[in-house]
C-alpha cells in the first residue's frame, strides 16, 4: 500500500517520531505505557463482543440461556483495577510533566517572539533569526510571547509545546541530544497563514553555536546595507506578508514602490522615501495604504536604527 | 439468519388515529404542541444540518487529498473548517438526540402524554431555527474563520463575522437551555404512578443528566460569547491584552461550557446503546443502578475538567496536575457502562439486527475513543499531542464513532415507532458495515498523523513532507475514507426515506422491548395513551414472546395482566 511505501521511508517508530531531547525519552515512556493498557482493554473489549455475538447469537425458537443481572462484586474489580491503572498512569504524565515545564538553572536563554507568520528567535547578543539554533550540549530555555494573536510553539522531535501569548510570557525548554535539524510548527490555530508558520531547529555541534553566532551578529559589518537589508527582511518575517517580485501578499510588494505615491485609508496621500518606510516599519497603523488591511505589526523597539536604514536601502534597491 | 429476525410480518393498517393523521396541513405543525411532532421537526432540521456539516467535511478532506492547493485557498479553508465544527456542534450534534429522539420518545418512554412545558418545547424548536438562520447568515454575508472555538484575541480581531455567529450560539444555548429545562420538569413532574426513579429506562437517566449540564453550563457559554461580541463592538477590554484583558479568561469561560458539553453529546448516546444492547440481546441489562449512577457522575464530574484542554495554555502547573487528576477520574464510569454492556451480552440471544450493528459500532469506535483520552488526560503526552491531529481523530472517534453511531442506531430502533413503517434490514446492514469501514479508514491514520506531529487545522503539509514524507499517504487515506463515509450515510437517508414509502406496516413492539413506547401502536396515537400503561421494570424482555400471528413480541401471560389492549394495531 501507498500507505506502507511512505511510512517505510519515514525515521522512528510506528507512533512517534524519534525522540532527540533528553525528555522526550521519558515521554515516549508513558506513550508506550498508556498505548499498552489502553491496547490490552480494547483487544479484551472486542474480543469479548465478538464471541459473545458468536456464542449467543440468536437461534429460532431457543430462548437466550440468561444469567444475573447485577454482581456487586463484578462491578467493584472493573471499577478498582481500571482506577489502580490510571493513577499510575496520571503519576507518570505528571512528574514527567514537571520535568518539561521545570527548566534547570543554567540553560541558555532565548527569547521567542510569534507574529502573524513568523518566528523571531532573539539571542542573548542581540541578534535575531527566523531559525531556532541552539547548541547540542546545554539545556535551552525559550522565554515567549506574541505580537498578535495566541501562537503555539511545537517541536514534534523534542516533545515540547507551548502557547505563545499576547501580553504574557510563557516558558519552555528542552535539551537536544543530537546535532541536526528539526522541525518547528505553529500549533495554535493563527489565521490565514497558520499551516505557513513553519520554521527549523538548528541544534550545532560542540563549540559550533558559539561561532555561528558571532558571524550571524555581525551581518552589517560582513555584508554591504542592501545584502544585509535583504537579510534583515527575511529574518524579521517580513517576508511573509510582502513580497519582492512585485505580487501582492498581505502587504503590497517591496518591488518599486520606492518613489511611488500611495494613497491611504484616510484619503491622504505621500511619497515613499526613507522617512515614510521608517514609519511603516516603526508606526505601521499610522498610515494604512489603501486596499489592504491594518495587518502589520510594529517593529519599535526590535530593529535598531542602522538597521532600519539597511532595509530601507533594500527596499530603495529593488527597482 | 432466519425470517423470523429479518422480516417482520406486515402489520394491518394502523389504527385510525395516530399523531401523523392526528390533525393535517402546515400549521398543524408549525404550531403543534405535540412533542411527537416537534421531536419530528428537530429530526428533519438536524439531519439536514448534519448534511451541511458534512457537506463542509468532504470539502476538507478534499482539499487535503495531496499537498498544496487542491481545491480552495487558505482563507476558504478555514472558513470551511470553522464553518463545518460549528454546524456540527451546535447544530447538529448537541441538540440531535436528546431534542430530536429524546423529545419523541421522552414522554412515551416514561409514560406520559407530552413534556412538562409544551409551548417551551416549541419555543425552543424555533429559537434552533433562528439561530441556525444567523449560521446561514454567517455563510452567505462573508463567513467565519475563528474555528468554533472562538478563541480571543483572534476572534476579537478577524474581520469575518464573528458577531453574528456568536450571537447565533448565543440563541441556540437557550434553545438547548429550554429544552433540557422541558426534560428535568417532565421527568420529576410526570411519571406516572408504578414509574419509580429506578423504574426509568436508562435512556431517561441519560437524558435527565444532560439535562443537568445543558441547565447548568449553556448560560456561561452564553454570557462568554456575549462578552465577545461586546468586545469586538465596544472595545471593552476583556479578552483583548491590548485593552488591558485575558485571552487565557476566555478559554476557562468557553472550556467550562464545552467540555460539558461533550457530555451533552456523548451521554444521551450511552442511553440509547442500554437500551438497544439489552432488547437485541433479550436480556435485562446488567448492573442497572450502575449505568444509571454513573451517568449522573459523568455528568457533574464533566464540570470539573475543563482545565484539559489548556495544558500548554500558559496555565499554572498546579491547575494542570489537578485537572490531569479530575480528568482520569472521569474516564471510570464510562469504563463501568462499557463493562456493563458485555456482561449483558454474556449468555444472551443476541440479533445482529441494524440498531445492534451500531450498537456494536459504538462499543468499537467509542472504545478507540475514550482509550486515546488517556493520553491526552496525561499531562506528558498531551503536551505532544495536543492541537495536532490525534485530538481530531479522538474527538471524531467519540462524537462520531459514539454520538453518531448511537444516534443510527436509535434512529433505527425508533424509525418504527415514528414512521410506522419497516426500513430494509438488507440496506440497513450494508449500510452500517459501509459506515463502519468508512469511519475508521477516515479517522485511524489521523492518530498516527497526530502522534507523529502534524497540527490541525493545517490548510497544507507540502513543506512537511521533507522530514515526514508519511503525511501524504496517511491523508490520502483518509480522505480515501471519507468519501466512503459519505456515500454510506447518503445510503442510510436514501433508504430511510424509501421505507416511508414502500416500507412494510411496523407492529407495535418489532424488537421486543419492554420499556412503555413499544407498549403504544407505531405510531403513537395523539396523546400517546388512550389508557394508562402498565409500568413495570423496563428491562423485563423475556416477558415479551414473539408472535408470528402478530409479527412483533406480545406480553406473555405469565406477569401482572396488562390493564389494556396490548398491541392496538394488531386489531
Ligand atoms: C503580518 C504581515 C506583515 C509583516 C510581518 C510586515 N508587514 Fe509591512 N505591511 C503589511 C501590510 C498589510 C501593509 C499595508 C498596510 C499598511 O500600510 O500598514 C504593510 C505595509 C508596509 C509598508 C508600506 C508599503 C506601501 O506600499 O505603502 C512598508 C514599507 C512595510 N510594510 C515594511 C515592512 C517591513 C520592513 C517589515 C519587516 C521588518 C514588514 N513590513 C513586516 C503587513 C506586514
Ligand atoms: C458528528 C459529526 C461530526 C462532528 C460533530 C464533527 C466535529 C468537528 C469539529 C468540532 C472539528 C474542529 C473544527 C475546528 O478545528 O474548528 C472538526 C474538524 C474536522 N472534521 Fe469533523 N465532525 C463531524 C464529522 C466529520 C466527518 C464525517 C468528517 C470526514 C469526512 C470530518 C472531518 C473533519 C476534519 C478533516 C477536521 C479537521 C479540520 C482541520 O483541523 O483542519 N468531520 N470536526
Ligand atoms: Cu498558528
Ligand atoms: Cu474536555
Amino acid at each position: 500500500m501507498h500507505d506502507l511505501i511512505l511510512f517505510a521511508q519515514s525515521r522512528g517508530g510506528y507512533w512517534l517520531p524519534p525522540p532527540d531531547s533528553s525528555t522526550a525519552g521519558d515521554v515516549d515512556r508513558v506513550f508506550y505505557f498508556i498505548l499498552g493498557v489502553a491496547s490490552f482493554f480494547f483487544v479484551l473489549i472486542v474480543a469479548l463482543m465478538c464471541l459473545f455475538v458468536i456464542l449467543y447469537r440468536r437461534r429460532p425458537g431457543v430462548e437466550a440461556p440468561g444469567s444475573a443481572s447485577h454482581n456487586n462484586l463484578l462491578e467493584i474489580t472493573w471499577t478498582i483495577i481500571p482506577v489502580i491503572l490510571v493513577v499510575i498512569m496520571f503519576y507518570m504524565g505528571f512528574t514527567t510533566y514537571l520535568d518539561i515545564r521545570t527548566s534547570p538553572r543554567q540553560a541558555y536563554d532565548i527569547r521567542v517572539v510569534g507574529q502573524k507568520w513568523s518566528w523571531v528567535f532573539s539571542y542573548p547578543n542581540g541578534h535575531v533569526a527566523p531559525e531556532l539554533h541552539v547548541p547540542v550540549d546545554r539545556p535551552v530555555r525559550l522565554t515567549m510571547t506574541s505580537e498578535d494573536v495566541i501562537h503555539s510553539l511545537f517541536i514534534p522531535a523534542f516533545r515540547v509545546k507551548m502557547d505563545l501569548v499576547p501580553g504574557r510570557y510563557t516558558t519552555t525548554w528542552f535539551h537536544p541530544l543530537r546535532a541536526g535539524t528539526y522541525d518547528l510548527y505553529c500549533t495554535e490555530y493563527c489565521g490565514t497563514g497558520h499551516s505557513d508558520m513553519l520554521s527549523k531547529v538548528v541544534v550545532h555541534k560542540p563549540g559550533e553555536f558559539e561561532t555561528w553566532l558571532e558571524q550571524a551578529a555581525n551581518l552589517l559589518a560582513s555584508m554591504t546595507p542592501v545584502e544585509a537589508g535583504a537579510e534583515l527582511t527575511r529574518r524579521n518575517g517580513c517576508l511573509t506578508c510582502h513580497s519582492t517580485d512585485g505580487t501582492a501578499k498581505v502587504g503590497p510588494s517591496f518591488k518599486g514602490i520606492y518613489g511611488q505615491r500611495h494613497t491611504f485609508t484616510n484619503g491622504t496621500s505621500a511619497e515613499v522615501d526613507d522617512n515614510y518606510i521608517r514609519q511603516s516599519i516603526l508606526e505601521p497603523m499610522a498610515l494604512i495604504r489603501q486596499g489592504y488591511q491594518p495587518a502589520m505589526p510594529t517593529y519599535k523597539g526590535r530593529l535598531k536604527d542602522q538597521e532600519i536604514t539597511a532595509i530601507i536601502e533594500y527596499i530603495e534597491s529593488l527597482k | 439468519m432466519s425470517d423470523l429476525l429479518t422480516e417482520p410480518r406486515p402489520a394491518a393498517a394502523p389504527s385510525m388515529d395516530n399523531y401523523l393523521t392526528h390533525a393535517r396541513g402546515f400549521w398543524s405543525w408549525a404550531l403543534t404542541l405535540d412533542h411527537k411532532r416537534i421531536g419530528v421537526m428537530y429530526l428533519v432540521s438536524i439531519v439536514a444540518s448534519f448534511f451541511l456539516g458534512g457537506l463542509f467535511a468532504e470539502l476538507i478532506r478534499t482539499e487535503l487529498i495531496g499537498p498544496g492547493r487542491t481545491i480552495m485557498g487558505k482563507d476558504m479553508y478555514n472558513q470551511v473548517f470553522t464553518l463545518h465544527g460549528a454546524v456540527m456542534v451546535f447544530l447538529f450534534i448537541i441538540p440531535g438526540i436528546p431534542a430530536a429522539l429524546g423529545n419523541f420518545v421522552l414522554p412515551i418512554m416514561l409514560g406520559a402524554k407530552d413534556v412538562a412545558f409544551p409551548r417551551l418545547n416549541l419555543a425552543s424548536y424555533y429559537l434552533w431555527i433562528v439561530g441556525a438562520v444567523f449560521f446561514v447568515f454567517v455563510l452567505v454575508l462573508g463567513g467565519l474563520d475563528t474555528g468554533w472555538t472562538f478563541y480571543t484575541p483572534y476572534s476579537t480581531t478577524t474581520d469575518t463575522r464573528v458577531v453574528l455567529a456568536v450571537t447565533g450560539a448565543f440563541i441556540l444555548g437557550f434553545s438547548s437551555i429550554f429544552t433540557g429545562l422541558n426534560f428535568i420538569a417532565t421527568i420529576h413532574m410526570l411519571r406516572p404512578p408504578g414509574m419509580t426513579w429506578f423504574r426509568l429506562p436508562l435512556f431517561l437517566w441519560a437524558l435527565y443528566a444532560t439535562a443537568l449540564i445543558q441547565v447548568l453550563a449553556t448560560p456561561v457559554l452564553g454570557i462568554t460569547l456575549f462578552l465577545v461580541g461586546v468586545e469586538r463592538l465596544l472595545g471593552l477590554g476583556i479578552f483583548d491584552p491590548k485593552l488591558g484583558g485575558d485571552p487565557v479568561l476566555f478559554q476557562h469561560f468557553f472550556w467550562f461550557y464545552s467540555h460539558p458539553a461533550v457530555y451533552i453529546m456523548i451521554l444521551p448516546g450511552m442511553g440509547i446503546i442500554s437500551e438497544v444492547i439489552s432488547v437485541f440481546s433479550r436480556k435485562h441489562i446488567f448492573g442497572y443502578k450502575f449505568i444509571a449512577i454513573s451517568s449522573i457522575a459523568i455528568a457533574l464530574l464533566g464540570f470539573l475538567v475543563w482545565g484539559h484542554h489548556m495544558f500548554t495554555s500558559g496555565q499554572s502547573k498546579l491547575a494542570s496536575v489537578i485537572f490531569s487528576a479530575l480528568t482520569f477520574s472521569v474516564s471510570i464510569p464510562s469504563a463501568i457502562k462499557v463493562f456493563n454492556w458485555l456482561a449483558t451480552m454474556y449468555k444472551g440471544s443476541i440479533a445482529l439486527l441494524t440498531p445492534m450493528l451500531y450498537a456494536l459500532t459504538f462499543i468499537f469506535l467509542f472504545g478507540i475513543g475514550g482509550l486515546t483520552g488517556l493520553f491526552l488526560g496525561a499531562l506528558a503526552t498531551d503536551v505532544h499531542l495536543h492541537d495536532t491531529y490525534f485530538i481530531v481523530a479522538h474527538f471524531h472517534y467519540v462524537m462520531v464513532g459514539g454520538t453518531l453511531s448511537a444516534f443510527l442506531a436509535g434512529i433505527h430502533y425508533w424509525w418504527p415507532k415514528i414512521t410506522g413503517r419497516m426500513y430494509s434490514e438488507f440496506w440497513g446492514r450494508i449500510g452500517a458495515l459501509m459506515v463502519f469501514v468508512g469511519f475508521n479508514l477516515t479517522f485511524f491514520p489521523q492518530f498516527a498523523l497526530g502522534s507523529r506531529g502534524m497540527p490541525r487545522r493545517y490548510y497544507d503539509y507540502g513543506e512537511m513532507l521533507g522530514e515526514h514524507p508519511e503525511f501524504y499517504g496517511y491523508h490520502f487515506l483518509s480522505t480515501l475514507g471519507s468519501y466512503l463515509l459519505g456515500i454510506a450515510l447518503f445510503l442510510v437517508m436514501i433508504y430511510l426515506i424509501a421505507s416511508l414509502f414502500n416500507g412494510h406496516r411496523a407492529v407495535a413492539n418489532p424488537w421486543g422491548g419492554a420499556t412503555l413506547e413499544w407498549q403504544c401502536s407505531s405510531p403513537p396515537p395523539h396523546d400517546n395513551f388512550p389508557v394508562q400503561p402498565h409500568v413495570g421494570d423496563p428491562y423485563a424482555v423475556r416477558n415479551f414472546q414473539y408472535d408470528p400471528d402478530v409479527g412483533g413480541y406480545v406480553r406473555v401471560a405469565q406477569t401482572a395482566k396488562p390493564e389494556h389492549p396490548l398491541h392496538p394495531s394488531a386489531h
